[in-house]
């Protein structure tokens, strides 16, 4: 029998879609140049952050998006019910130290680029099931901290591939409640992973294509939609 | 329709539509930026000699001189936007193996000057010496046989 709020391969719905009451965002200064910058609630110049290590910065960046997103909702830490987070590095030590920070019942996890995606199908399905009330969400990543664990030192001399990517330097963190005002969340589409092959670590647009045109067209088949109806893809 | 043959269709779509890099813009700025570099190399090179150096003395004072600008430019942010344009051109004279060298030493510092500098100095490095020291080692066998 399939489950209950299950549609299709891959995708769940929500009886009581949750709302994503609050939003904030931090950015280093590349993305506060770009075209999104005036949207970021602060944007740091310094990579540093004012911190001995990029690492710390990040982290600093992480923990100031989730105290501003708190205060923006108008809640204090005991009025959330779990806190799930992420980042790229080694034991997610970003969001483990903001946890460490913030005493909330935490629960860590990895998704590379879709750790944001990820933790707020999660607490969607946390709060329709009847498990929470209210989960605090959000990730981070940092230029020079993803440079470092994944690629060169920063300082060192290297030509970039036309393909290559960067990392954003920033933090995000939203929550996600049973009641309140603001955008809901109806369906989740989780991916599967696909590897078509492509191996070269500086083309990763490439590599995760595959994946996100299969889950487009699942999300679409599982819910019915036809493509026009979204604006944009 | 199954996945090898996926696999190859999707790689060759992939190659057809991935951005060419400037090979001739590449070429240029790593003519010039490498000729530059011996040029420079051949005037401190003179200046040494025109000091009483002999050619030996001359050439190890130079490597040093070199490696030390190098890693001074390192150090002040500017090699790898030299780089970033010049590509072999600032890659392979010796004052590019000066930046794989002091890059990571900056990079790793703030783990501490053992477990970080010290162990990771020879991150980038490494595989140049390596592999230098096994054909050293292996030419000179074959000297020490065939001389």
């Amino acid at each position: 029998m399939a489950a209950l709020k299950k549609n299709g391969r891959q995708t769940v719905w929500f009886q009581n879609p949750p709302a994503i009451i609050a939003a904030a965002s931090i950015a280093g200064s590349k993305e506060g140049d770009g075209p999104l910058g005036k949207t970021f609630d602060k944007v740091v110049e310094d990579p540093y952050f004012g911190e001995k290590t990029w690492e710390k910065a990040e982290q600093r960046m992480l923990q100031e998006a989730m105290q501003k997103v708190l205060e923006k909702a108008g809640l204090n830490f005991r009025d959330i019910d779990f806190m799930l987070a992420g980042d790229l590095l080694n034991q997610i030590i970003c969001a483990n130290f903001t946890a460490r920070g913030l005493s909330i019942p935490f629960l860590g996890l990895y998704g590379a680029c879709s750790t944001m995606y990820e933790g707020m199908a999660l607490a969607a399905i946390m709060i329709d099931g009847g498990f929470a009330e209210r989960v605090l969400v959000g990730s981070s990543s940092h230029y020079s901290t993803a440079e470092k664990q994944y690629r060169f030192p920063t300082e060192l001399g290297v030509q970039r591939p036309m393909t290559a990517q960067w990392t954003v330097t920033g933090a995000g963190a939203v929550i996600l409640a049973r009641e309140g005002a603001g955008p809901v969340v109806t369906h989740a589409t989780i991916g599967k992973v696909i590897d078509l092959g492509q191996g070269d670590p500086n083309d990763m647009g490439a590599a995760m294509a595959p994946a996100a045109a299969d889950t487009i067209v699942r999300h679409l088949l599982d819910t019915a939609r036809q493509p026009d109806y979204y604006d944009l893809f | 329709m199954p996945l090898e043959k996926q696999k190859q269709q999707y790689n060759d779509m992939v190659n057809r539509i991935k951005p060419k890099p400037p090979v001739l813009r590449n070429v240029f700025w790593a003519f010039i930026t490498g000729g530059l570099i011996s040029l420079i190399g051949q005037l401190i090179l003179s200046f040494y000699r025109s000091q009483g150096l002999n050619i030996n003395d001359a050439g190890a004072a130079t490597s040093a001189t070199l490696v030390f600008l190098a890693a001074f430019l390192t150090g002040l942010g500017i090699y790898d936007e030299i780089t970033r344009r010049a590509g072999a051109g600032s890659i392979v004279p010796i004052t590019g193996f000066a930046n794989s060298m002091v890059a990571p030493a900056m990079e790793y510092r703030a783990e501490g000057l053992v477990f970080g500098v010290g162990a990771r100095l020879f991150t980038v490095a490494g595989p140049v010496l390596v592999f230098g020291m096994v054909a050293a080692w292996v030419a000179g066998i074959l000297y020490y046989f065939f001389r």
